[in-house]
């Protein structure tokens, strides 16, 4: 069980959030060709090593949160608020 | 009954106090500190079991959590437990156990006959013997297999015992009270750490245990962290799981030394336990050697016959004989004979040693450079055969009824391992020990490698102090001993036969060849093919001895293969502990919504919808059965008045001067077009164009909107909200509330709904002119504040009343003696169903997740300008294709026939489906049953026939295709 510290609740366990997947891609403009659409739901690089992801604090304060975390190890870098830019570590 | 296998001093137990206990129908008696195991071998009981694939005979062969033989089913009826290790289970008075995997008793076990067709139980015998032909799996193969080779039974009654769960934190874990833990746990506890002490056996101290010399600083050390208010000691408490960040699973056994657990304790508690640091400190497990028939009872671990005779007062044996390739064992042994054991001599691979030297010093023969070739006995050991290594000349029978082994020890790294710590390779113990920690972790003791109790004390003194972060604390430490060790590596005699890596699945040596040569030469692909490792035993004795052997025939070393990947769980857990209190009605939450108590007054017949529980019907005496309570209710509602609870639907409160745009965003529908004081249908959609969900939006100020969505897509339409609110438009000023709970619903439907509901609605005017179909507004009833949406569901005359959550019964039974003059009827759930399928409105059959907007006949309701989530991606061809299933309406061309949700729609003569039921029902406004399909070209076959085949039942009823709308469905009615 992995365990996230929530910039407003604090260090919370796996099991009050829900994974809403990659938080690099971002919703294409209304104007973007259905391509962008496509890669924007699809499209994945699933990568071994660091990721910034969303996780829901479903069970908390409900906020979307920036996680950085390491798909191989689950260790967590850094966790932020939607707004904020997460920076990837090094591998 | 006599223990005359029991020493007159010495040991942990309570010579004062009798237990008695019966093993197979048989009375024997122990004492106080005794495990089932030490007190069947004090009573001189050697044969315990047979094992697992080939019957062959078992004794006890360990002291701990890694026997593989010794398995008992504990007690009878509904708390039978199999499977359990008898090396771990506390005696108590009045015990029963059984030995397992006998037929028809221990000692005249017909299966045994196993053993003369071993030859078809080899390596991957699942794979090959009974490959073909296919049907002989199930009538011959399976129940034979099952009969023969299954292991204990489980209870058959439901297990009447609780089990909590517990959520714990700590500075620092410590796993292992053993010389290591002990120190480590001191020195942490004296830095101020708030420490977490787990100990699977029932009293403290590991190896300490056997070792007399050093009580009094095991008794020192525990009165000292005793004395320290943060350190929580739990013993009969095994750490089973290392999982991310620190987080252990680990089981406490409450009252498995009881015969039945206390009034108002749980028989065991599942901990998860968050430490910010952990200490493992969870000793070594000693090695076994393979040679030809090595399972027989009376070999055991050396390190086990010491703890039998030190801890236990119990002799293993009369005459025992040493294998051995390191000085450890020597210790061992001279316990034994201090114990007033009879030693036949020692067998060491060896050709010189210390503890030869020690040996000899005591008058023991040493045969040095020698191996043991075999084993003679049946059911009891009688004796072994030594030959010198290498040498082609015969061998000598040494007399013994007690063989004990030692192939070095592995610490027991599991934990680390699983803590996402490297193995290193150990020249000195040819063996595994952690290396540098990524996490927080901190191994010691044995487990880390350091044999001998001053140095693993001191090895856990130094983790205690780096896991409590502080500088290593001054605490007395145990005097030193002898630290010779001098192991040589020696995994397997040179000799041909049965030679057992793994005792508990019948896995040889031989075996894991036979896997090399038929190309499973990976560990893990030679772990799968052979069994080896697999059983509750975890290979703990015997996993790195098959890994050698695979080494040798991979020509490369051991350190090379490596190890099969360790995972939770270490240890066997019980079914119960898993699932801890969450059983039957607590499985899952059960949601109720205000009007539960009216509903269980009025004899409602409940069913699950998600988590709640929603009346199905309310029966009456005149109902012959349910069909006749749900077909009156829905008939109520399409001739004068029903009322149903409505309390479910998620409800969403949108505010801020953004919403509309926001809604407009979300739904195919716009929002910011909507009238204060009107409501909306609204569909949404996922963003790969898919319906994801339907329901009505009221706006009740400009920037002031009440959405409603299904039951089922209350929790996932508001995360949808949140997600799109909190990550792509945050320039928008809207805020969202959950009002689900807040706000109890209740429909009033049918053609006398608003002479109903006008009767007693105060402050708003509820005319046709003032209030028509889609109009939202807020008044009261006797007081009560209410929200009344005109929208229907139903297809008739309707209301939805909405009202904060604590005055529903009141507004509810308002509107019940209201209409009264008209015989209101309360509905449930199912004529709920009934009437949306006869209206053809869709529900969550037809939102299945792969169904669009038109697929449904709502492509209407998608905008054609302005972007929204799905918009761009429902326009793809293959969610455009004309050709795709669209809704339509089903009714069997025969009247009373019948219809089944999920019957494929062919043409006659075909086997292609061109589509499917989705929903059906008996009707009310027509004849017979109705259902809800989606069909291929469906639009174009209105009118025609086809076939609804069922083939799970071999049905298949003719049906004819129709509009989904089977009543109004010009829309008047709900206008009326
Ligand atoms: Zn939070």
């Amino acid at each position: 069980m992995i365990r996230i510290a929530c910039p407003f609740c604090g260090l919370r366990d796996e099991t009050e959030f829900a994974y809403r997947g990659d938080a690099t891609v971002s919703r294409p403009p209304a104007d973007a060709p259905i391509e962008d659409f496509h890669d924007y739901v699809y499209r994945r690089a699933n990568p071994r090593g660091w990721h910034v992801e969303w996780w829901h604090h479903a069970g908390g304060c409900r906020q979307f949160l920036k996680v950085v975390r390491h798909t191989m190890t689950h260790a967590v870098h850094s966790v932020g608020l939607a707004s904020s830019t997460q920076v990837v570590p090094p591998e | 009954m006599t223990q005359g296998f029991r020493t007159q001093t010495g040991g942990r137990i309570d010579r004062s106090q009798t237990l008695a206990f019966r093993f197979d129908g048989r009375s024997y008696a122990g004492h106080p500190g005794d495990t089932l195991a030490s007190a069947l071998l004090a009573n001189g009981v050697r044969l315990v079991g047979r094992s697992f694939k080939l019957h062959r005979p078992r004794g006890i062969f360990s002291a701990g959590a890694e026997e593989p033989n010794a398995l008992a089913e504990l007690r009878g009826g509904a708390r039978r437990e199999p499977n359990t290790r008898m090396t771990t289970a506390e005696l108590y008075d009045g015990l029963e156990a059984a030995s397992q995997n006998r037929w028809p008793s221990l000692r005249w076990d017909l299966l045994s006959l196993n053993g003369l067709i071993a030859p078809l139980l080899s390596a991957g015998f699942y794979y090959k013997t009974f490959m073909w032909p296919a049907a002989f799996w199930e009538k011959v193969y399976e129940p034979l297999i099952r009969r023969s080779a299954g292991l204990g039974r489980a209870a058959r009654e439901p297990d009447p015992d609780r089990y909590d769960a517990v959520q714990a934190h700590c500075d620092v874990l410590v796993v292992g009270s053993g010389a290591a833990g002990l120190a480590a746990a001191r020195v942490a506890g004296a830095a101020g750490a708030r420490v977490t002490l787990c100990e699977q056996d029932f009293a403290l101290g590991g190896g300490l245990l056997s070792a007399p010399a050093h009580g009094a600083w095991r008794e020192a050390t525990l009165a000292a962290l005793a004395a320290m208010p943060d350190v929580t000691i739990l013993p009969r408490t095994t750490v089973f799981g290392y999982y991310d960040h620190n987080v252990v699973g680990a089981v406490e056994r409450v009252a498995d030394h009881l015969a039945q657990p206390p009034p108002h304790t749980p028989r065991q508690r599942y901990w998860t336990i968050r430490a910010r640091s952990i200490v493992l400190a969870t000793g070594a497990h000693e090695r076994l050697i393979a040679f030809p028939d090595n399972d027989r009872p009376g070999i055991m671990l050396a390190g086990a016959a010491e703890t039998y005779a030190s801890r236990f007062g119990v002799r293993a044996g009369s005459r025992a004989l040493l294998f051995a390739n390191n000085d450890a064992a020597y210790a061992s042994l001279f316990a034994l004979q201090d114990a007033g054991i009879a030693v036949a001599g020692v067998v060491d691979p060896r050709t010189e040693s210390a503890g030869a030297e020690a040996a000899r010093a005591r008058g023991i023969t040493v045969w040095a450079d020698s191996q043991v070739t075999g084993a003679s006995g049946g059911t009891a050991l009688v004796g072994a055969r030594v030959a010198r290594r290498g040498a082609g000349g015969g061998d000598t029978l040494v007399v013994a009824d007690l063989l004990c082994v030692s192939g070095g020890h592995s610490p027991a790294v599991q934990l680390a391992s699983q803590g996402r710590t490297p193995l290193e390779w150990s020249e000195a113990l040819a063996a595994h020990v952690p290396g540098p920690a990524t996490l927080d972790q901190h191994s010691a003791g044995a487990a880390n490698g350091v044999l001998g109790f001053a140095e693993a004390a001191a090895d856990g003194a130094r983790a205690g102090a780096a896991a409590a972060r502080a500088a290593a604390a001054d605490i007395p430490l145990p005097g030193a001993g002898d630290a010779a060790y001098g192991l040589l590596p020696f995994w397997e005699a040179d000799v041909p036969g049965k030679a057992f890596v793994d005792l508990q699945d019948d896995v040889t040596a031989n075996d894991i060849r036979l896997a090399h040569r038929e190309g499973y030469k990976h560990i893990e692909h030679a772990k799968r093919y052979t069994t080896h490792t697999m059983g509750t035993d975890q290979g703990k004795s015997g996993g790195l001895v098959g890994a050698a052997v695979l080494a040798a025939a991979r020509g490369e070393r051991v350190q090379d293969v490596g190890l099969p990947t360790f995972r939770p769980f270490t240890s066997p857990v019980t079914w119960g502990a898993i699932a801890g209190p969450h059983i039957g009605q607590q499985f899952a939450p059960t949601r109720l919504t205000a009007l539960y108590d009216w509903h269980v007054r009025r004899g409602a017949e409940f069913m699950d919808a998600g988590q709640w529980l929603r009346p199905a019907f309310y029966p009456i005496p005149a109902d012959a059965d349910a069909w006749a309570s749900v077909l009156r209710e829905a008939r109520a509602v399409r001739k004068t008045v029903g009322i149903c609870d409505v309390s479910t639907l998620g409800k969403i409160d949108v505010q801020g001067a953004d919403s509309a745009a926001f809604l407009d965003r979300l739904y195919t529908n716009t929002f910011s077009t909507l009238p204060v004081g009107r409501a909306r249908y609204g569909l949404m959609l996922r963003e790969d164009g898919i319906v994801f969900d339907d329901g009505t939006t009221s706006r009740l100020a400009t920037d002031h909107f009440f959405v409603t969505t299904t039951t089922a897509n209350a929790g996932p339409v508001m995360a949808h909200m949140e997600f799109h609110l909190q990550t792509c438009w945050p320039e928008l000023d809207v805020q969202l509330a959950s009002v689900s709970d807040q706000w109890a619903g209740m429909s009033i439907a049918g053609p006398k709904a608003r002479a109903t509901i006008g009767k007693i609605v105060q402050d708003l005017d509820l005319s046709d002119a003032a209030f028509p179909f889609m109009a939202v507004g807020d008044g009261s009833v006797r007081g009560c504040p209410v929200r009344v949406l005109r929208i229907s569901f139903s297809g008739e005359q309707a209301y939805e009343i909405m009202t904060p959550a604590g005055y529903a019964e009141t507004v509810w039974t308002a509107v019940l003696e209201a209409g009264e003059e008209y015989a209101i009827t309360p509905y449930g759930l199912e004529a709920l169903g009934l009437l949306r399928i006869e209206k053809g409105h869709v529900a969550g059959s037809e939102l299945n997740g792969q169904t669009t907007a038109a697929d449904l006949g709502l492509g209407r309701m998608v905008k054609k300008r302005g972007d929204f989530v799905g918009r761009a991606l429902s326009q793809r061809p293959g969610l455009t294709d004309p050709d795709r299933p669209v809704l339509v309406g089903i009714r069997p061309a025969t009247r009373h026939d019948r219809l089944r949700a999920g019957a494929h729609l062919v043409t006659p003569g075909s086997t292609e489906s061109l589509g499917w039921i989705t929903s059906v029902t008996r009707a009310v406004e027509l004849e017979g049953w109705i259902g809800l399909a989606m069909l291929r070209g469906g639009a174009a076959r209105q009118g025609s026939r086809m076939q609804a085949a069922f083939p799970m039942l071999d049905e298949t009823v003719e049906v004819e295709i129709t509009s989904p709308h089977f009543v109004d469905a010009e829309n008047l009615r709900v206008r009326g």
